[in-house]
């Protein structure tokens, strides 16, 4: 298991925990939940925030609340 | 005639909501503000059949009921209350055909409510394209509602959604969710304490006051207030109605729709590539920003020399046709300078926002945010913080009203407080007329023109104090807060004219209407200050002559001596004088300090009242920039405007915060005085004291 802040550009995975205490509720709302696809787009320049498509939604978020994002990867 | 439907139109950001609306009103809308908050409030008529009509209330983009910003704050308070004016007969929920999942969220949400609610599916004309399949009767039986697959773009489904608005009455009302499921135990002591209220309204006032801190809270009405829970405990329950809520729709997505993945177009991905490049990204970016100003100033210079010619033209012929007196005075040296220096804006800020509009429609300004935050994190800013510093060259109020979906609290005051160095398009004008009196028409390498070169410096000022003050700013302020950063990169598409059009007319208008009104008010008051006075003032005639005893003076010579000892000693003239102390240093008199004093309200300000105060009995029709170079120095004898004062002037302009909607704004968004007052004492100061070195060392 891993996070989401470790993932490479173009990686796939499942999204198996997220920590609810440190994840804002609008990413839940977008569709960030356990069980959920989860791919990666595109890295920032600086390595800093990250594109990801989550369950279809296409989101950017930054490496601090990603690395909350627990994922199995596919 | 019959009674009106009301109707709330609602959706995620990003659904072409705003498409929708558009075309179920046309240009019968209006937009105004929810009373008391900056919150804009769009509402328009669609006629339906046989003479009924809705009214429709375009609510702002939300992803959920559960409010984090005042925009979405809104709709939760206009959902919870019967009794308002606009509570909707029935509720349009638009969605997007690729994000179905997601937009039911809010759809279940407020179905909940026991609003009937129709959902109308937007961008259906892409569901070939991108193999989407969905089996309407199944969804319908499922949330218990009618769907309408609409496309705002081609214009198809209107049709059957008026018919469906029409037919409210017919919609089941039954919720998608009991709301007990949540948390069964806490949803059965609040049915003990509040017996008889429908449980899922009472959470979501409950649960309202947990999201919005005292920060953005503004006329919110709670009434309940059920305090046996922490904050943290009640997050929690949020949280598991979101997963709850997430497994309905699961449920119902799982044979209503089929998604051919494999026919999804790279188009998006394609062009993700090189918009958010790490050397391409910034290219494109700078390249963007450059054609944006180009525009503002190259473009917009035509219309603008129009209207200012127009407004002259229109001066003279007051005066030249009505009779004198002081009805025409006020005509010709108050109200029309006064609305001339509103008109004057008009081309400058239509473009920008059009600029604006058109990044936001086609999907780019997420893109640009998402290559901007990690070097605006550096100063304390966020990605987000790119548009507010962008909108604010053309007015810091719209600016910083769009820093409210900046989530990171410390991020989002820091790009208020700093917004206001950014050359708002206030300044242009107090600019161009300083430049145009202290620096040479002179070319520099060829190329460049040195009064161009002085302009872009200023520019350059601007961002670079704000960056700094940002950078400052995060170094000293001890404010608590997370660190959440979530954007939607939206899917690229065409603007539609229509849009980014009525968009632009109705910002324009609106900023227009609003400072205008200050500026007209305070030119109409300068005039009357200047035009009238105590004592000496009105014997100006009798003591010019005895002053002249003796020398012939001409007619003109004699008027000219009246009209200026009338304005020293008017009631402006006084006020003037009794500061000329402590704008001296900078290398200012009295009528510039005057000018520096009115504005204060709103730097445009500036230009108007020295027009006003250099053409009270000025009767030859000079343009304001002659009258300036012609204005001479009592002491020395060289020109008023000279090289330090000038620039003196300018860096006092850049640097200090003189308008008074900005800091009413600012108070509204963070709802304390604290810091408005702070900006105004420091910038103040720091211009003060810019000023008075750059005209000491200068001179």
């Amino acid at each position: 298991m891993t996070t989401v802040a470790h993932m490479q550009k173009g990686q796939k995975g499942i999204i198996r925990d997220v920590d609810l205490d440190l994840i804002p509720l609008k990413l839940l709302e977008m569709g960030c939940l356990p069980g959920n696809e989860i791919t990666l787009i595109q890295v920032a320049p600086f390595n800093d925030p990250i594109y990801l498509d989550i369950n279809g939604s296409h989101l950017a978020i930054r490496k601090d609340v990603a690395a909350q994002i627990h994922i199995d990867l596919c | 005639m019959a009674q009106q439907i009301q109707v709330a139109l609602l959706g995620n950001p990003n659904t072409g909501k705003t498409s929708v609306f558009n075309r179920l009103t046309g240009l019968n809308q209006k937009v105004g503000n929810y009373p008391g908050i900056t919150v804009e409030k769009k509402e328009g008529i669609c006629a339906l059949s046989r003479g009924k009509r809705a009214h429709i209330l375009d609510l702002p983009g939300t992803y959920s009921l559960n409010a984090s910003s005042i925009d979405e704050n809104q709709v939760i308070e206009l959902l919870l209350n019967k009794n308002d004016r606009d509570f909707p007969d029935v509720a349009v929920v638009v969605c997007e055909v690729e994000n179905i999942k997601r937009n039911l969220l809010l759809f279940t949400q407020i179905k909940d409510l026991k609003i009937p609610t129709i959902l109308a599916i937007n961008m259906a004309d892409r569901m070939t394209k991108k193999a989407i399949s969905i089996d309407i009767p199944a969804l319908e039986n499922a949330l218990q509602t009618k769907v309408v697959l609409i496309s705002a773009r081609k214009n198809q489904g209107f049709e059957t959604l008026k018919t469906q608005i029409e037919q409210y009455k017919n919609l089941p009302m039954a919720p998608c969710l009991d709301t007990t499921v949540i948390a069964p135990e806490y949803f059965e002591r609040l049915a003990r304490t509040y017996p008889g209220q429908d449980l899922y309204k009472l959470w979501l006032v409950i649960t309202q006051d947990v999201n919005f801190g005292k920060l953005d809270r503004t006329g919110v009405s709670g009434p309940i207030s059920f305090q046996t829970e922490s904050v943290a405990t009640l997050k929690k329950l949020q949280q598991k109605e979101t997963i709850k809520r997430y497994q309905f729709i699961n449920n119902t997505l799982r044979n209503t729709l089929k998604v051919d993945k494999a026919n999804a177009t790279d188009f998006r991905s394609r062009l993700d590539r090189i918009l958010t490049h790490r050397v391409w990204g910034y290219v494109i970016f700078f390249a963007v920003l450059t054609l944006i100003f180009q525009a503002i100033f190259d473009w917009s210079s035509y219309p603008m020399d129009f209207i200012d010619q127009t407004f002259a033209q229109m001066t003279e012929w007051t005066k030249a046709n009505l009779p004198a007196g002081d009805f025409t005075s006020l005509l010709a040296e108050g109200v029309l300078p006064g609305l001339g220096g509103i008109v004057i804006f008009i081309p400058q800020i239509a473009f920008l926002f059009l600029f604006i509009a058109i990044l936001e429609e086609t999907g780019y300004m997420s893109r640009a945010v998402f290559l901007m935050d990690r070097v605006m994190r550096r100063f304390g800013l966020s990605g987000k913080s790119v548009v507010p510093l962008i909108s604010g060259t053309a007015c810091a109020i719209p600016a910083i009203m769009a820093t409210r979906n900046i989530e990171n609290w410390k991020e989002r005051l820091i790009t208020i407080l700093v917004t206001p160095f950014t050359t708002c398009s206030a300044r242009l004008p107090v600019y161009l007329i300083i430049i145009s009196l202290i620096i040479p028409q002179q070319r520099v390498l060829g190329i460049f023109s040195l009064q161009g070169l002085t302009l872009t410096f200023l520019y350059f000022l601007g961002f670079a104090s704000a960056i700094f003050a940002a950078y400052l700013l995060d170094r000293f302020l001890k404010v608590p807060s997370r660190s959440f950063f979530v954007i939607e990169m939206p899917n690229y598409k065409l603007p539609m004219a229509k849009n980014v059009l009525i968009t632009m007319v109705e910002k324009t208008k609106s900023f227009v209407l609003g400072a205008g009104k200050i500026i007209f008010a305070i030119s109409i008051i300068l005039w009357v200050l200047a035009s009238y006075g105590p004592g000496d003032f009105n014997r100006a005639p009798e003591i010019i002559d005895a002053q002249y005893a003796g020398k012939s003076l001409s007619e003109q010579e004699r008027n000219t001596a009246i009209e200026s000892y009338q304005l020293e000693h008017s009631y402006i003239g006084i006020v003037g004088k009794s500061i000329e102390p402590l704008v001296s240093p900078l290398g200012y008199d009295w009528k510039i300090g005057i000018a520096i004093v009115s504005s204060f309200a709103a730097r445009e300000v500036f230009v108007g009242t020295l027009a006003t105060i250099y053409s009270v009995g000025n009767d030859d029709e000079q343009t304001i920039r002659n009258r300036m170079a012609a204005e001479v120095h009592p002491m020395l004898g060289t020109p008023r405007f000279n090289f330090a004062s000038g620039v003196s002037l300018l860096l006092f302009y850049a640097f200090a915060m003189q308008c008074m909607s900005t800091l009413a704004v600012v108070r509204k968004e963070t709802n304390s005085w604290v810091w408005p007052m702070g900006q105004l004492f420091f910038m103040t100061t720091l211009a003060y004291i810019v000023a008075l070195v750059t005209y000491q060392l200068l001179q």
